[in-house]
């Protein structure tokens, strides 16, 4: 039952063509701008460098380890490569990875390829570079607080791309909005913990070995503009979700049926995963699922800063 | 994971095989997007793309059944879609005996109608890897306007992907060699487990970024400077012109006759 | 007449303060063949990659009679046609004819004259029926072929190879001594397998700790037993 959601490449026909193409253009929007960033930042580097650190994180993705019961963990990637290459690049890189992913082997479809690419390509790299800078300027230089770092930024680019693939499925009226987000929810929070370590101890790898490739990920281009992008990509993916249930949806029969089904599913206890997922003081399921994914992610995040505070501290009482 | 490690790419004397590598890619993601835009409950929509799709494959000469052979990959993905038969209201078909959950028509032609459109779909993607080498798939999209530094990109990620995965699996050969189990020893810690599994991403991550260095050393030794090279030319020919017509206007005139009736 | 490849009190440090070329002088002429000989870490690839401007260190390099400086790298880069270790770091395109065809396509040659360089340098290299294939198809002696055939189709001056028996079985070793006897241009190898330097190269240099320890024939060096134990060489 997991299996599917171990993986984020979203199938054809599981979004609305209408919503597929909204991908697509958004997916093109950031593509153009990554593609010229990057230029920027690499030169006559780029071909090369992006191209074979695509196959890199393809081949990467085959380096696993257990995690419980069957499932193992194992890497998307994107938070790695935004951390060394800063997250435009991490776009690029990831596009052309599900590119080929989707064409060569149908890992993810085509038309909707627009959106995977924003969810494990943009959001990834960005939700992911934008925890690691936090983190790192909040917690300090030193080697515990950059891995730390590390481990949030993996952990949380995973759950938030998660969370944006369940609401673009609910959207489609593919998946009830409260399920797919518990569930992808909650099996990648899980998964993301594989994620969080394997990208923790390769970049623990890289500070003993090449500590300048981390320098120049730091200043990489993206910093303002990544918060900018992944606000706005959250606003216009909220406003999504809760679309089906404000508007009647195109087709007629649906909407009404829709709504019904939504508010039904709300006031039954039917589903054993609803009640832990709940915030007490908050209604609505679905922001509460929504909410109580935000405080876990909060929640690593601060770990991640304490973690890092701790260590430097210790460091500077030790010389 | 898919490590499939050989090409997708089945070389057949065929009309399909011969066609334009343009018309190819735009030929599979038009019969996706038919299939997207047919509408929930259409059976005899859904029941003619099939046939299409059938029909183009045995006219590649791979066989009736070769994309359906391998359009299994979908079927997990369908679990995600599942709670659509319980929670689409409507007239009830059947309800659970413990839990007394609903499943409803309405919910079932959803569900169905997603399953029909993700696997005519799959076929389209499978059958288009099948008769077009993955090069002169990278080659259409350039045609085809993908800004040109991103078609170069994928294909050198193709070019070298193979040889990544190569090293990766020597890595995890060289790990599981090692990988004794002492008696009585436990287990290691999965921490430890990950941390291993880490580093060997950060060495192979070097070891990329190393070759992607060479690799761009050989490209300046030959001229490059950061321009790709114009795209090689190829004409689009009658037969590649009829065919995209016929197809388009099959699919669009079977989408509007599913879509009014 | 001027010499092929000229270069003077060469020096060169890498970013880390690795200090890998100290003063080499180097002359080569039009047509001869020279082995580069030495130990790892000698300076050997450091040397071969100032000669077409990829690096660029203290002293002189000319090459066909350019200064190896921003404005002459094209047409250097035309002239010089330097063969890499690893061939899949030099094959980086999707089919062979794509990957030969780049030099020549980069040139700005017309379609016709890509296609005629292409069959050439592919039937120089004795695989005339190739283009069509892919590269990780290839066997290790046919992708080395492919490679030099990367850099013959740009019809250079200067073949400069970096290790070209490395990692070949006996057979595609035998190949590529035999292929590298017929080509007619002028060549700088970089070698560590010294029969193939006894079979091929009436000159040769041996280069030690970023310096020219030796500069001469190659029977003459090769008989010497003091030079190349204190270098790290075995014939």
């Amino acid at each position: 039952m997991l299996a599917p959601l171990v993986r984020m490449h979203i199938p054809d026909g599981f979004l609305t063509p209408a919503i597929s193409v909204i991908g697509w253009a958004i997916a093109v929007v950031l593509i153009v701008v990554a593609l010229r960033r990057t230029r920027r930042q690499l030169d006559d580097r780029m071909v090369p460098m992006m191209g074979v650190l695509a196959a890199f994180l393809f081949a990467a993705q085959a380096i696993n380890f257990p995690v419980a019961a069957g499932t193992s963990g194992h890497l998307i990637g994107a938070a790695l490569a935004a951390i060394v290459m800063g997250p435009w690049a991490a776009t690029l890189i990831m596009t052309a990875v599900l590119a080929v992913q989707g064409l060569l082997f149908q890992d993810g479809g085509l038309v909707v390829m627009g959106w995977n690419i924003v969810n494990m390509g943009a959001i990834a790299a960005f939700s992911g570079y934008l925890a690691y800078t936090l983190a790192r300027r909040l917690g300090g230089e030193s080697r515990a607080a950059v891995m730390a770092a590390s481990f949030a930024a993996g952990w949380i680019s995973v759950v938030v791309a998660s969370l944006a693939t369940a609401i673009e499925l609910a959207a489609s009226l593919t998946s009830p909005l409260v399920l797919a987000v518990a569930a992808m929810g909650s099996v990648h929070a899980l998964i993301g913990v594989g994620e969080g370590v394997i990208t923790a101890a390769a970049v623990g790898l890289l500070l003993t070995t090449r500590p300048g490739l981390l320098q120049s990920g730091a200043t990489a281009p993206g910093g303002r503009t990544a918060t900018v992008i992944l606000v706005g990509l959250a606003a216009a993916l909220l406003v999504a979700a809760f679309s089906p249930l404000a508007s009647p949806s195109p087709d007629g029969l649906e909407a009404v049926a829709a709504s019904q089904g939504f508010l039904g599913l709300g006031r039954s206890a039917s589903y054993p995963i609803l009640p832990d997922y709940t915030v007490p003081f908050v209604s609505h399921p679905a922001l509460a699922t929504i909410a109580a994914v935000m405080v876990g992610t909060l929640v690593v995040f601060g770990g991640a800063v304490i973690i890092g505070r701790l260590a430097t501290r210790r460091k500077t009482a030790d010389l | 994971m898919h490590f499939d490690l050989t090409d997708q790419y089945r070389p057949r004397p065929s009309v399909v095989h011969h066609l334009d590598p343009r018309v190819k890619v735009v030929l599979a993601l038009g019969f996706i997007l038919a299939a997207g835009l047919t509408p929930i409950g259409a059976w005899s929509g859904f029941a003619a793309l099939l046939i299409l799709a059938l029909a183009a494959s045995l006219a590649s000469r791979l066989g009736l059944t070769f994309a359906l052979r391998r359009s299994y990959i979908a079927l997990p993905f369908v679990l995600v879609a599942l709670p659509l038969v319980f929670t689409i209201p409507g007239e009830i078909v059947y309800q659970t005996p413990l839990t007394g959950w609903t499943i409803t028509a309405q919910g079932l032609d959803r569900f169905l109608s997603l399953i029909l459109r993700s696997w005519i779909a799959i076929q389209a993607a499978i059958l288009l890897v099948a008769v077009a080498p993955f090069p002169d798939v990278v080659w259409a999209l350039g045609a085809l306007r993908v800004p040109r530094l991103l078609v170069a990109t994928i294909g050198f990620m193709y070019r070298y992907f193979f040889v990544l995965a190569d090293e990766t699996a020597r890595m995890l050969r060289a790990r599981t060699a090692r990988s004794a189990e002492a008696q009585g020893r436990r287990k290691p810690s999965l921490l430890w487990q990950g941390g291993v599994a880490g580093a060997m991403v950060g060495s192979l991550f070097l070891r990329a970024l190393e070759r992607s260095e060479r690799v761009h050393a050989a490209m300046l030794a030959r001229g490059y400077n950061g321009q790709m090279p114009s795209l090689a030319h190829r004409e689009m020919r009658r037969m590649d012109w009829l065919v995209l017509l016929a197809a388009l206007l099959l699919l669009v005139g079977r989408l509007a006759w599913a879509r009014l009736s | 007449m001027h010499h092929t490849i000229e270069v003077r009190g060469l020096s060169f440090a890498y970013p880390d303060g690795f200090q890998a070329l100290r003063g080499v002088d180097l002359h080569v002429s039009p047509g001869e063949k020279v082995a580069l000989v030495g130990p790892n870490g000698a300076g050997k690839s450091t040397l071969v990659l100032h000669l077409n401007g990829i690096l660029r260190g203290q002293g002189e390099v000319q090459v066909c009679g350019l200064p190896v400086e921003d404005k002459n790298l094209g047409r250097i880069r035309a002239s010089v046609g330097l063969v890499f270790q690893d061939p899949d770091d030099q094959l980086f395109s999707p089919s062979v004819r794509e990957d030969v065809a780049f030099g020549p396509i980069y040139m700005g040659l017309t379609e016709d004259e890509v296609g005629r360089r292409v069959q050439a340098a592919l039937a120089s290299v004795g695989m005339p029926e190739s283009a069509a294939r892919v590269p990780h198809h290839l066997s290790g002696g046919e992708k080395k072929r492919i490679a030099i055939a990367t850099v013959l189709a740009m019809e250079p001056e200067i073949l400069v190879l970096d290790e070209p028996t490395a990692g070949l079985d006996p057979r595609g070793r035998r190949g590529l001594i035999r292929l590298l006897a017929e080509l007619p241009q002028t060549m700088l190898v970089s070698t560590h397998d010294l029969r193939m330097v006894q079979e091929l190269f009436l000159r040769t240099v041996v280069l030690d700790q970023g310096q020219v320890v030796a500069d001469g024939p190659t029977a003459t060096l090769m008989a010497d037993a003091a030079l190349l134990a204190a270098h790290g060489l075995e014939a």
